[in-house]
C-alpha cells in the first residue's frame, strides 16, 4: 500500500511535481553504465593500498618503511610524518561539525594508533600484488595500550584516557584532568523536581545500542592525480565533491583552486560518505610517485575504518497524570564517539522529546572518545538511538495508563505555535496528521494471532537547508540543461529536472539535470542533512525562475511590448497587449533559437542559502511474530507514515522511507559491531554483520502526510532521514507486546529472547 | 608461471584474455574487459553485487577464478538489454523506481533474470529468497520486488 | 613473490600428482577457497580445479542409492526430483548453503572438506548414512562422512587425496529426513546450530531406526547415537521427544562466539532435533 494523504497548504494546480516519471539517470543505472567510485582510471594509475592497526590503541614507537620502498614496483610510501600536523580548528560540514585537526590524524595515525584499522602507511605500487607485499614489509613497532570500547567504561575516572589534551567540555567546572568524555551538554526547561511530584504514574528505563555501520553496498574508492604543477585531480565517490575538495586542501595545506574534485556515481551513502579517508593519501602518493593512484576499500576496511554510528547508553524516566498528560522527562544519553570527539549526541539531545510538549524536562547528553571508529554520520544522526530510549519508555508509560499508545502520543503531541524542546517554535507541521494517519491504516486494526505483538513508534528529525548553487541553461533548441553540485544518491537529478521543468512548463523529459565537478559549478554544501530537494532543489527553482524572467523580457523585446506585458503560461510566452494583432504565444523552442538577436545564451545561476527546512515526523506501526522456542522475530507488517511536506517524486519519497524503516529494521534485530576481548572487531564482513535481505523483510507499507512547508516552492521538507527514527523503538515495542516483556538492548537478536522468554518460564 | 590465456563467450561475443592465475572473473570482466558493470561490493560472496551468470547459472564473478570461464559463456549486466532495447526487467526498475543509489542495480537484475528463467512464475517469498544474496541497502527490497513480480507477469504475457 | 598456479586435470590421477605437493588446494565451487584466498587466510602455490575431471559433477543412481559428484553445485542437487524425493533433508540441507548465487557453484564435498563445524550439509550426511569415496596416491578408499573432518579446518585426507564422488546407501521404504538450522536472519548466515535426522518406521509407524546428527555444537559435526536410540521404538511421543532433547543437548560441547553462546546453542540443538523429527516422521509416513 503506498498512500498520498494531501494536507494544508498542497499547491492544487501542479503538472509535474507529485508525478512519477522515469528517473533521468535510470538507463545509465539499469545497463551498468553509470561510473561508481571504482569504476574510473587513469592512464598510468597505481594501486594504492592501507597498512591499519592491529591494535585498538598503541603507541607507534617507529615505522620502517626501507624494505617497502625497496620493492621494485613501489613507487611510493607515505606515514603520518608526510602531513603536516594541523591545529584544532570546526569545520562546518553540513551534517555535522569536523575538527580538521583529528579528521586530519583519523586519516592517517601520526604518533598513536587509537583503534583497529587505524591507517598507519599507505604504498603506491604498479599493481595490487606487489602494493600487498609492501604493506607485509612495512615494519611498525608498537607499544600496544590497554584499550576502552564501552561508553561508560570510557567515561569512569580509572579508563584509559585516548587524549591526553582533551578536557570535558560543557561542565560548571573545567576539569583539572583529561578523560575520555570530550563534552557535556544540555537542555531544560521548567522544573523537573516539581513536574515528578505532579505525576501520579512514572516509568524508568535503562536502553543500550551497539554500534551500527551505514551499510553502503559500495566502498570507498578514488583516483587521485597530483600534476608537477601542483594542480590535482580527484574522482571520487562521496556525499560532496565540495567536502572532499576542501578536506584535501586543509589536510595536505593545498590552495583550494588547486584542486578539483569530480563526483563519481556514489553507491550509497547514508552520512557515512560525508567525510574523507583515502583521497588526502591518494593525493600524497600521487605526489610523491609522480602518477595517478587509484584506492579502493574492501569490505573488510569499510567496516574496521570508516564511520559507524554510536553505541550507546540511554537513559529515560517520564512521569505523566492519570489523564496522560506528560508532566516531566528526564533524559541522559552516552555516546560513543569513537577515537575523536564527535557523536551525534548533540542532536540526540535536541530529538529526543521533539515529539512531546513537556513541561519539564532535562536532556543530558555526553560525547565520549572510544578505541573504535570514528563515527560517522549516520542518517538522522543520533535521534535513532535517543528515540529507541523515549520511544520504548512512552510505550511503558502507555501500557502503564491503560492508554492506546497513538493516544498517548497524540496527548503530548507537538502541534503548530508549541516551542520545541530544543528551542524554535514549531510552524506548519504535521506531527497530529502523522499520527491519525497511522491510527486510520488498515495495519492498526488487523487482529494478532498467538506469539505476535504491535508497536508503533514515533519519529523526528530537524532537515537542513543550507548553502547551494544550481545553474539552469537553455539550449538553442528549447531543450534545458539543470547542473548542480549534489551528488545524487538516491534519485535527486529526478527531483531537480521535475522542480526546473515545472518552473519552467515544459515536460520533464526536455530538461536533463547533471551533476558537475568542484570547478564547473559553484560552491554547495554535501548530500545530507536531507537538505537536497529542498535547498539544492530551491537554487534551481530560483534559476529557472530567473530564466523565466528573462525569456518574458526576451519576448517583450521581439513584441515590442513592455515586459509586463508578456506572461509566462505553460512553457510559452503570452503577449497581454490587445493593440497586437494576435501574436501567436512564443515557446521555449523559438525563443532559444532567436536568443542570438535577443541578448546571447539564456542561463541562469542561483547561490544561496537556504533556510527554513521544514522538521519532519514519522509514525511507525510494527507487527512481529516471535518463535519463542528459539527466539527468532519475524516481522510480518510494517505500515510508516511521514510527514513529507510535498513529495516532488512519490516513488522516490517511499522509497526512502522504505530504505529507512529496512535499516532501522536491522538495527534493532540484528546488526552489531562486536569486538573481541583484545578490541578487533570480529565481524566485519557482510556475512557476520547481517543487514537485512530481501526474505527478512515484508512490503513496508507507506503514507506521506502531504502538510506544505510554505518556505520551499513547492511545499518539500526533508524526507530522508525521519523513517530511520522510529523503527529501533516500532520493533522493541512490538515484541514487548509479543512477549509481555520490556527488551531494552539491542540488537534484539534470537539469543536474546530466548533467554528472557526462559526467564519468564521460571 | 605464465598467465594463462582465456578464451570464453561473453554476452555472446569471443572473448580472448590473459588472467593471473589469482585473478577473479569480476577483476577479469572489470580491468581485462573494461565491463564494470558488474560491481564489487564485498567480494567474500556476502553481497551479490558481482552477479553474472556462467552457462545458465547465477555466480558470484568475485567466487569465480577467471581462468575457470575457459570455454564458458558469461552473461553480464552489459548483455541484459538487447538491440538498443531494454529487458523488461530494466524497464520495471525504473518503472517502479527500484533503484536509489543503484549500485545493487547490476547484480539484481542478473538475479532476477535468472529467476525468471528458472520461474517465470514465482510467489513473492520464493522471489524474496532467491533474491536474498543481493544485497540492496537503499530500497528495502519493496520497490525490487514490486518490479521482479511486474516484470514476471509481463514477460509471461508475451509468452502466451 | 610468489606465483599462483592454477591446474585444471582432466584425470583423478594428474588431480592426486597435483595435490600431493604441500601449498596445493582442491577448488570446487570456491566459495569457501576463494573467500580465504583472497582474505589471504591461505596462500596456495596451486589450485587444483577437480571440475573437470568426469565424474565430478552429475548425480547418477546406482545400487539402489545415488551417487552425487564431489563437485557437483548445490542448485543441480536441489533440482534432482528423484533424489530430492528420497533425501529431502539432505537436498534442504544442502539448498540452504548460502546465497542463488553460492547454491550455483557450492558442492557438498567442499562444504565437508572445508571443515566448518558449522557446514549445513554434513550432518544431514552424517544422519543419512553417506560414504565418500575418496581417491589418492594410494588408490580408493571408501570413508564415512563423519570420518573427514577431525577439527576445524582439518580433515583426515591425506596430501594427495580428495573426495571424488559421495555415495548414499539405498532406502528402505517408510524412511525419510528432515534438517533444521537457525540462523538469525532467514538467509545469508552461518548456522547458530544445525540438526539432521533421518528415520525408518515400520508398517504401525514406530520408529525402526533413527540417525540424528547436530551441527555447530562441537569443534565436529556429530552423530548422536543416544538421540537416535530415544526415537527408536517411538511414534515420537512427548516422551521420545524429550528423550532426544536431552540426548542432543548432553551430546553438545559448543564454543561461545560472535555467532551464539554456548548455553543457547545447546538449549536449541534440542529443540532443533525435536522439530526435524517430527518433519522426518511426517515425510517418513508418507513414504509408504
Ligand atoms: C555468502 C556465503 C554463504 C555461505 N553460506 C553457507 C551456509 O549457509 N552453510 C554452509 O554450510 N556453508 C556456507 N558457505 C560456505 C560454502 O559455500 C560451503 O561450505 C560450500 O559447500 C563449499 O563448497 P565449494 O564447492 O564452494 O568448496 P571450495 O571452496 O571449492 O572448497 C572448500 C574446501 O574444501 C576443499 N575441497 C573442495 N572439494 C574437495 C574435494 N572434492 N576433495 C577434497 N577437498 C576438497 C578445498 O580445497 C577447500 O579447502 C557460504 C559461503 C558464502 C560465500
Ligand atoms: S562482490 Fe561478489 S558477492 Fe559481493
Ligand atoms: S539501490 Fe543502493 S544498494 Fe540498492
Amino acid at each position: 500500500m503506498s498512500d498520498v494523504l494531501d494536507g494544508p497548504g498542497v499547491q492544487p494546480d501542479l503538472k509535474v511535481v507529485g508525478t512519477r516519471p522515469i528517473r533521468p539517470d535510470g538507463a545509465d543505472k539499469v545497463t551498468g553504465r553509470a561510473a561508481f567510485g571504482a569504476d574510473f582510471n587513469m592512464p598510468g594509475q597505481l594501486v594504492g593500498k592501507i597498512l591499519r592497526s592491529p591494535h585498538a590503541h598503541a603507541k607507534i614507537v617507529s615505522i620502517d618503511t626501507r624494505k617497502a620502498r625497496a620493492l621494485p614496483g613501489v613507487k611510493a610510501v607515505v606515514t603520518g610524518a608526510d602531513f603536516p600536523n594541523l591545529a584544532s580548528e570546526m569545520h562546518e560540514g553540513g551534517e555535522a561539525a569536523s575538527n580538521l585537526r583529528d579528521l586530519a590524524m583519523n586519516v592517517i595515525a601520526r604518533d598513536k594508533a587509537l583503534y583497529d584499522g587505524h591507517a598507519v602507511a599507505a604504498v603506491a605500487a604498479t599493481s595490487s600484488a606487489i602494493a600487498d607485499e609492501a604493506l607485509r614489509l612495512i615494519t611498525v613497532t608498537y607499544e600496544v595500550l590497554p584499550h576502552v570500547i564501552d561508553v561508560e567504561a570510557a567515561m569512569s575516572p580509572d579508563a584509559p584516557v585516548l587524549h591526553a589534551h582533551l578536557f570535558t567540555e560543557g561542565l560548571e567546572v573545567r576539569p583539572t584532568s583529561a578523560s575520555n568524555v570530550a563534552r557535556r551538554n544540555q537542555i531544560t526547561r521548567g522544573d523537573l523536581a516539581e513536574g515528578f511530584a505532579a505525576a501520579d504514574v512514572i516509568v524508568e528505563g535503562r536502553y543500550t545500542t551497539q554500534a551500527v555501520h551505514q551499510g553502503y553496498i559500495e566502498p570507498h574508492a578514488c583516483v587521485a592525480a597530483w600534476v608537477e604543477d601542483g594542480q590535482c585531480d580527484v574522482w571520487s565517490s562521496s556525499q560532496g565533491q565540495f567536502m572532499v575538495r576542501t578536506y584535501c586542501a586543509k589536510i595536505l595545506g593545498l590552495e583550494i583552486s588547486d584542486i578539483r574534485v569530480t563526483p563519481a556515481e556514489i553507491g550509497g551513502g547514508f552520512g557515512g560518505k560525508t567525510t574523507v579517508y583515502l583521497e588526502p593519501l591518494a593525493l600524497a602518493l600521487s605526489r610523491q610517485s609522480g602518477h595517478p593512484v587509484k584506492m579502493v576499500m574492501t569490505r573488510e576496511e569499510v567496516f574496521r575504518a570508516t564511520g559507524p554510528t554510536s553505541g550507546a547508553v540511554i537513559l529515560v524516566k517520564l512521569g505523566a497524570k492519570v489523564d496522560g498528560t506528560m508532566t516531566a522527562a528526564e533524559v541522559e544519553l552516552k555516546y560513543q564517539a569513537g577515537a575523536f570527539p564527535g557523536s551525534p549526541v548533540g542532536a540526540g539531545s535536541m530529538t529526543a522529546l521533539a515529539c512531546y510538549d513537556i513541561p519539564n524536562f532535562l536532556i543530558t547528553g555526553w560525547d565520549v572518545v572510544t578505541n573504535s571508529p570514528k563515527v560517522a554520520a549516520y542518517r538522522a544522526p543520533g535521534a535513532p538511538i535517543a528515540a529507541f530510549g523515549v520511544e520504548s519508555a512512552v510505550d511503558d508509560l502507555a501500557r502503564k495508563l491503560g492508554m492506546d499508545p497513538l493516544a498517548l502520543r497524540e496527548r503530548n503531541g507537538v502541534r503548530n505555535g508549541v516551542k520545541a524542546a530544543y528551542g524554535p517554535t514549531f510552524q506548519n507541521i504535521g506531527y497530529l496528521e502523522t499520527l491519525a494517519a497511522i491510527k486510520d491504516c488498515p495495519q492498526y486494526s488487523l487482529p494478532l494471532g498467538p506469539n505476535q505483538g504491535r508497536g508503533v513508534a514515533a519519529g523526528f528529525w530537524f532537515n537542513v537547508g543550507g548553502e547551494s548553487t544550481a545553474a539552469v541553461h537553455v539550449n538553442e533548441d528549447g531543450s534545458v540543461v539543470v547542473v548542480t553540485g549534489n551528488p545524487d544518491i538516491g534519485g535527486s537529478r529526478a527531483a531537480m529536472a521535475m522542480m526546473a521543468a515545472e518552473t519552467l512548463g515544459v515536460p520533464m523529459q526536455r530538461v536533463r539535470p547533471r551533476i558537475a565537478d568542484t570547478a564547473s559549478i559553484g560552491f554547495s554544501m554535501l548530500t545530507g542533512g536531507s537538505r537536497t530537494t529542498f535547498a539544492t532543489g530551491m537554487a534551481v527553482v530560483q534559476a529557472a525562475e530567473k530564466v523565466v524572467a528573462d525569456l518574458k523580457r526576451r519576448a517583450a523585446l521581439l513584441w515590442e511590448v513592455p515586459a509586463d506585458k508578456v506572461e509566462w503560461r505553460n512553457g510559452a510566452a503570452v503577449c497581454l497587449d490587445p493593440a497586437k494583432a494576435d501574436p501567436k504565444p512564443m515557446t521555449l523552442e523559438i525563443l532559444a533559437g532567436q536568443s542570438a538577436r535577443t541578448g546571447g545564451p539564456i542561463s541562469a545561476q542561483v547561490s544561496l542559502n537556504a533556510q527554513g527546512a521544514g522538521p519532519g515526523f514519522g509514525v511507525h506501526v510494527c507487527d512481529v511474530e516471535i518463535d519463542p522456542e528459539t527466539g527468532h522475530v519475524t516481522v510480518l507488517r510494517y505500515t510508516a507514515a511521514q510527514d513529507v511536506g510535498k513529495a516532488i517524486h512519490p516513488s522516490y519519497v517511499e522509497g526512502q522511507v522504505q530504505g529507512g524503516v529496512a535499516q532501522g529494521v536491522g538495527w534493532a534485530l540484528n546488526e552489531e559491531y562486536i569486538f573481541d576481548s583484545d578490541g578487533r572487531m570480529e565481524n566485519a564482513g557482510f556475512l557476520d554483520y547481517r543487514v537485512p535481505v530481501a526474505s527478512d523483510l515484508p512490503m513496508i507499507d507507506t503514507i506521506l502526510v502531504e502538510v506544505a512547508n510554505p518556505r520551499h516552492p513547492f511545499g518539500a521538507k526533508g524526507v530522508g532521514e525521519v523513517p530511520i527514527v522510529p523503527p529501533l523503538a516500532a520493533v522493541a515495542n512490538a515484541i514487548r507486546s509479543a512477549i509481555g516483556v520490556r527488551m531494552a538492548d539491542l540488537p534484539l537478536s534470537p539469543p536474546k529472547i530466548r533467554a528472557v522468554m526462559d526467564a519468564r518460564a521460571s | 608461471m605464465s598467465k594463462p590465456h582465456i578464451s570464453a563467450i561473453v554476452n555472446g561475443d569471443p572473448v580472448e584474455f590473459l588472467a593471473d592465475p589469482g585473478m577473479t572473473l569480476l577483476d577479469a570482466l572489470r580491468d581485462e574487459l573494461s565491463l564494470t558493470g558488474s560491481k564489487e561490493g564485498c567480494g567474500s560472496g556476502d553481497c551479490g553485487a558481482c552477479s553474472v551468470i556462467v552457462d545458465g547459472r547465477l555466480v558470484c564473478s568475485c567466487l569465480m577464478l577467471a581462468a575457470e570461464a575457459e570455454g564458458r559463456r558469461v552473461d553480464t549486466i552489459e548483455g541484459l538489454a538487447q538491440g538498443g532495447r531494454l529487458h523488461p526487467l530494466q524497464q520495471k526498475f525504473l518503472e517502479h523506481a527500484a533503484l536509489q543509489c543503484g549500485f545493487c542495480t547490476p547484480g539484481l537484475l542478473m538475479a532476477a533474470k535468472a529467476l525468471l528463467d528458472a520461474n517465470p512464475d514465482p510467489t513473492e517469498t520464493e522471489a524474496r529468497y532467491w533474491l536474498a544474496g543481493n544485497l540492496c541497502r537503499c530500497t528495502g527490497y519493496d520497490k525490487v520486488i514490486r518490479a521482479v513480480m511486474d516484470a514476471a507477469a509481463e514477460l509471461r504475457q508475451v509468452k502466451v | 613473490m610468489a606465483q599462483l598456479d592454477y591446474l585444471a586435470p582432466l584425470k583423478v590421477e594428474d588431480a592426486v600428482k597435483a595435490l600431493a605437493a604441500t601449498g596445493s588446494y582442491a577448488l570446487a565451487g570456491g566459495t569457501d577457497l576463494l573467500v580465504q584466498l583472497r582474505s589471504g587466510r591461505i596462500r596456495p602455490d596451486t589450485i587444483v580445479d577437480l571440475k573437470r575431471i568426469a565424474g565430478t559433477i552429475g548425480i547418477r543412481e546406482e545400487a539402489g542409492g545415488f551417487v552425487i559428484g564431489a563437485a557437483t553445485p548445490g542448485a543441480m542437487i536441489g533440482e534432482h526430483e528423484a533424489l530430492s524425493r528420497a533425501w529431502p533433508g539432505l537436498v534442504e540441507a544442502v539448498s540452504l548453503i548460502g546465497s542463488t548465487q553460492v547454491q550455483g557453484r557450492a558442492s557438498l564435498a567442499g562444504n565437508l572438506c572445508n571443515a566448518s563445524p558449522a557446514a549445513d550439509s554434513v550432518p544431514a550426511m552424517i544422519a543419512a548414512r553417506a560414504v565418500c569415496v575418496v581417491v589418492g596416491p594410494a588408490g580408493r578408499r571408501e570413508v564415512p562422512v563423519e570420518a573427514i573432518g577431525t577439527a576445524p579446518g582439518r580433515t583426515s585426507l591425506a596430501p594427495g587425496e580428495f573426495v571424488l564422488e559421495i555415495r548414499l546407501p539405498p532406502r528402505p521404504a517408510r524412511s525419510s529426513d528432515a534438517y533444521l538450522r537457525l540462523i538469525p536472519r532467514t538467509e545469508m548466515d552461518i548456522a547458530v546450530v544445525g540438526a539432521g535426522v533421518n528415520l525408518t518406521l515400520d508398517a504401525a509407524g514406530v520408529v525402526i531406526e533413527a540417525q540424528v546428527a547436530l551441527g555447530a555444537v562441537a569443534p565436529t559435526a556429530l552423530l548422536v547415537p543416544d538421540a537416535g536410540a530415544a526415537l527408536v521404538g517411538s511414534k515420537l511421543d512427548e516422551a521420545s521427544l524429550a528423550a532426544l532433547d536431552t540426548a542432543a543437548r548432553a551430546a553438545c560441547h559448543p564454543i561461545s562466539d560472535k555467532r551464539g553462546t554456548a548455553e543457547y546453542r545447546t538449549k536449541i540443538a534440542g529443540v532443533l532435533a525435536r522439530r526435524a523429527a517430527f518433519i522426518a516422521y511426517e515425510r517418513a509416513g508418507a513414504r509408504a
